[in-house]
């Protein structure tokens, strides 16, 4: 824990990032951005020549597709919902009175029609579903958002809100697998582009409870997630920075995703966590970045 | 007691299979017959509530429940385990 404080609080010396009061909250400089912009060029530069539809979802969804995505039955603990005032003038003037004297104010709050997005791909399944069956050859699309998952930490590399650059392939099992297996040697290069160690791994999400290590246990065995680890405030327990999901036809079946032959789709992604990705540039190249070697600066900056 | 056929009504209730629980026999793959992951986990849950018993983590595992034979197995052996614990 020392080591991420160190680097936290580095981060915020040379401001970075900027402290908001929260674990895993954070304001990001001009420098930070920069970098992530940069980063996200060098991704389009490496990927694929197959053109992917770009979409751009805002960081919230709606509440009926997170419902209907399953999300709650894995990852309880790190949901975020929005809630709003919905009461009357009395109601409100009882918040006020609750504010003031530093009661909960929250009671009156009501859940809203918008739930914090708590992956890039979340909002693109039914999305994806409602125009009907794939065309020929299945869906490739481009995503990035602003992510929300409930875990704040003194880790710099974990916070609570926090972009996910992401590929997702929609198609039979072969292109969907064939799309993964690519990416895991893609990202491999391009992280070593700008000069960072990388290792490849099985993986499992952090799934809630019991049932969850069983659900975790089975993710590894069945090789459905690979994660690209990378050191950012420990050379030994090291950060997944990029990671590599076969879904199955979890999605599929969820949302009736059909390939062009009426089948049941298989979907799998690529994740890219962009402030992990930027926060181990810093660690290993220096907070500053016009110390950065030159031939990083060259595949970042040109 | 564990048997192959308290093992199947538990399926049959909890393991949201395509297909009917009774036509399965014993060495059956429960995976390849639609198992789920998340079925896998209620069934997992039933089979504790029914029996009275705990999975260790190590066998919170796909291989713990591929067959109602393996099911059997490891139920039995725990429950001898357990009580005797």
């Amino acid at each position: 824990m020392d080591m991420q404080t160190n680097l936290l609080d580095r981060l915020f010396d040379a401001g970075l990032l900027i402290d908001t009061g929260v674990d895993g909250l954070y304001g990001r400089s001009g420098a930070f951005e920069d970098v992530i912009a940069r980063f996200e060029a060098l991704i389009a530069r490496h990927a694929p020549e197959a053109t992917a539809e770009v979409i751009r979802f805002p960081p919230g969804m709606n509440r009926a597709h997170f419902e209907g995505s399953g999300y709650m039955k894995s990852f309880p603990q790190l949901a975020g919902t929005v809630h709003s005032f919905c009461g009357c003038e009395l109601d409100h003037v009882n918040l006020l009175q609750c504010m003031a004297e530093g009661d909960d104010w929250t009671g009156k709050q009501e859940a809203t029609d918008v739930v914090l997005t708590p992956a890039a791909c979340y909002p693109l399944y039914p999305t994806i579903a409602k125009r009907g069956p794939l065309p020929e050859g299945g869906g490739l699309f481009d995503l990035q958002s602003y992510c929300f998952r409930h875990e704040p930490s003194k880790d710099p590399a974990r916070m609570q809100l926090f972009r996910m650059r992401e590929f997702v392939r929609i198609g039979t099992p072969d292109d969907v697998m064939a799309f993964r297996s690519d990416w895991m040697e893609r990202g491999s290069t391009l992280v070593s582009a700008v000069g960072l160690d990388v290792e490849l791994d099985t993986a499992n999400d952090p799934f809630f409870g019991r049932a969850g290590k069983m659900l975790g246990n089975n993710q590894r065995e069945q090789k459905l997630k690979f994660e690209l680890l990378i050191p950012v405030t420990s050379a030994t327990t090291k950060t997944a920075c990029l990671s590599f999901n076969y879904h199955q036809d979890h999605f599929g079946q969820t949302w009736g995703l059909k390939t062009v032959n009426g089948e049941t789709a298989h979907t799998a992604c690529v994740g890219f966590g962009l402030e992990r990705i930027a926060l181990a540039l810093f660690a290993r190249h220096g907070l500053d970045t016009a110390d950065w070697p030159e031939p990083v600066r060259k595949a970042l900056w040109g | 007691m564990a048997t192959a056929d308290t093992i199947r009504t538990i399926l049959a209730q909890h393991g949201k299979l395509p297909v009917d629980a009774a036509t399965l026999n014993e060495d059956s793959d429960l995976y390849a017959a639609g198992l789920s992951s998340f079925a896998s986990v209620q069934l997992m849950l039933a089979i504790e509530e029914e029996f009275d018993i705990e999975f260790p983590e190590n066998l919170l595992n796909r291989k713990t429940f591929s067959t109602i034979a393996t099911i059997v197995e490891v139920v039995t052996e725990l429950s001898k385990d357990q009580q005797a614990a």
